[in-house]
């Protein structure tokens, strides 16, 4: 752990920073989540360190308890696309045959169709709550993941090691969980940076356009929402989103190109 | 049969099956569901009465087979049936708007096509130089800020700081055709800016790929210059490559259109698909999910149509 590269502990730092804060979210933050404590956009001030959004509630809370929410759905979204993802991926791998075929076929359709426009379709039917977006976001996002587990998957699965596990007589779980996936987590665990970012952009898209987090919960999207028809008179509260979020995305990426290279670069050589 | 031709009508006959089955994935997403849509459209206070109405009114007691092939039956004669929300026709007021996005479309890809590929061009002619770094570094930063925000970034700086420009985007009919392009100026400027960084990587890379041939190194040695052996030894062999790019980048520009016309309340198929998102209008956000699901899909055809047309191994086969 001595020899972090200096880009990836600007973005380990950032990333816990930003963890810490929607973790730790009531304690942090000044004001409470919906009260109103002042003036319409006020401009920054010692009291109010961002100012005051659209209706007068500090915008520097609201900003730490919409990160706490935008990163929980992140995260949460993040999770499941993975485990159906990267389990789905490794079955097709190993089973093979019609369950494969039908799996892949299944996928290349799901991607065929634009996740935000089929997002759009699904909630339009559906109650937009939190779990009803996580699970929308993390199944949507699955088609990835199922493409990336299983094309490393069918590299595994021809090794030695795991010929040796079935002609030991282990189970199909066994050498998804015991065998393929040890060997498949670099490449999954950066990959999920890229995911978490994405699940990031989604949702505050989402909300941006009403169908996300609903208020008086506040999201990062949502933020732009409430005070985008401030800019038009010069008051910058809806643009401190797109800082946080930038910030985020690439801290995020800086430690999961670090991830990425720590990891291949032990495969290659021992010790290096 | 020209094993070209073999090849294209295949892509072909593959690119209508997708568009089939994606009609059925849209029709499934908005009907096999928890409860029904009569339901959830009216929500839980809804009388018996306004329910059955609703019910009978969406075809909803019709078993989902029939529901499907009828609408599909439908939507392939042209008629994508009428709005819940206003009674209107959805294809007559869908026609306008569509227009309206791909005019916004196509001005975006026209400068944002030439530009990235020149841009990706000289990052390669500069590679781990500054110009390049310079690109990669713009590139991350526009990649990691979602479509809507880069939008009010620019609305904030340019039109409201500069005072250039008007931050909504509203067009109609009587406009010139001036009028109307200083009008989508800044959601031009917006979509050109969220496709460039993907157009302009991917180019990069494909043109990188295609240098590291035998013929480029050849081409170096017997003393061309630079912009030369890119322009007339590595591009035309990065053209199928860059061409899948571009393809692929129009295709999302289709979805980053959404959220853009959203900002600058752009009157598109977006702004229009969204607010019947809201407003629970089934019909209406399935045709418009079939309509951009069909520009995606087809896209993606033509990619990979002229990536086949553009190999000549599969031309000129042996």
């Amino acid at each position: 752990m001595r020899n972090i590269p200096i880009s990836a502990l600007i973005g380990l730092v950032f990333t816990g920073v930003y963890f810490l804060m929607a973790i730790f979210a009531p304690l942090i933050a000044p004001y409470g989540l919906a009260e109103i404590v002042g003036d319409v956009w006020e401009p920054s001030s010692s009291v109010h360190l961002l100012g005051t959004d659209s209706i007068g509630r500090d915008l520097l809370t609201r900003m730490i308890y919409g990160g706490r929410t935008t990163i929980f759905i992140a995260t949460a979204a993040t999770m499941l696309s993975f485990t159906t993802g990267a389990v789905l991926g490794f079955l097709a791998a190993t089973v093979g045959g019609w369950v494969d075929q039908a799996l892949s076929r299944f996928v290349d359709l799901m991607m065929a169709i634009p996740s935000l426009i089929f997002a759009l379709v699904v909630l339009s039917v559906m109650p937009v709550t939190i779990p009803v977006l996580i699970l929308v976001m993390g199944l949507l996002d699955s088609t990835r993941v199922f493409r990336l587990a299983r094309a490393v998957a069918v590299d595994i699965t021809v090794m030695d090691y795991v010929e040796a596990a079935q002609l030991r007589g282990e189970g199909r779980i066994w050498i998804i969980f015991r065998e393929i996936l040890p060997n498949a987590l670099s490449p999954l665990v950066a990959e999920m940076g890229l995911r978490f970012i994405f699940m990031v952009l989604f949702v505050s898209t989402l909300s941006f356009l009403g169908l996300g987090v609903q208020p008086p919960a506040a999201d990062w999207g949502g933020i732009v929402k409430e005070n985008k028809d401030g800019i038009v008179y010069g008051i910058a509260a809806a643009l401190w989103p797109a800082f946080a979020i930038a910030t985020l995305a690439i801290s995020v990426n800086l430690v999961a190109d670090w991830v990425l290279n720590r990891t291949t670069s032990l495969k290659g050589g021992r010790g290096g | 049969m020209h094993p070209v031709l073999k090849l294209v009508s295949q892509r072909l006959a593959l690119g209508i099956l997708l568009l089939f089955s994606a009609s059925v994935l849209i029709f499934v997403g908005t009907q096999i569901l928890p409860g029904d849509v009569a339901q959830s459209i009216l929500g839980q206070s809804a009388t018996p009465e306004a329910l059955a109405n609703l019910r009978a009114e969406l075809g909803l007691n019709d078993p989902p087979m029939t529901r499907y092939f009828n609408w599909l039956y439908a939507a392939l004669h042209g008629d994508l049936g009428t709005a819940l929300t206003n009674g209107q026709d959805i294809a007559t007021s869908m026609g306008r708007r569509l227009g309206n996005t791909l005019f916004l479309a196509f001005w975006a890809a026209v400068i944002s096509v030439p530009l990235a590929i020149f841009l990706g061009l000289l990052a390669v002619r500069y590679r781990d130089r500054w110009p390049d770094k310079l690109i990669s570094g713009v590139t991350l930063a526009s990649i990691s800020i979602p479509e809507f925000l880069i939008g009010y970034l620019v609305v904030y700086f340019v039109a409201v700081k500069l005072g250039w420009f008007s931050s909504v985007a509203m067009i109609n009919d009587g406009m010139s055709l001036l009028e109307k392009l200083n009008a989508i100026a800044l959601p031009v400027f917006v979509l050109v800016l969220v496709v460039l960084a993907h157009m302009m990587r991917m180019t990069r890379a494909a043109i990188l790929n295609v240098m590291q041939s035998a013929y480029i190194e050849t081409a170096e040695l017997k003393g061309l210059s630079s912009f030369n052996v890119i322009f007339r030894h590595a591009f035309p062999n990065a053209i199928s490559p860059i061409v899948n790019v571009v393809m692929l980048n129009l295709a999302y520009l289709v979805v980053g259109v959404v959220v853009v016309e959203v900002v600058f309340v752009y009157p598109g198929m977006g702004q229009y698909l969204v607010d019947h998102v809201a407003k629970r209008d089934v019909p209406v956000v399935q045709a418009c999910g079939l309509v951009f699901a069909g520009v995606y899909i087809g896209l993606n055809m033509i990619a990979d149509i002229v990536s086949i047309l553009a190999n000549p191994r599969l031309r000129h086969p042996k």
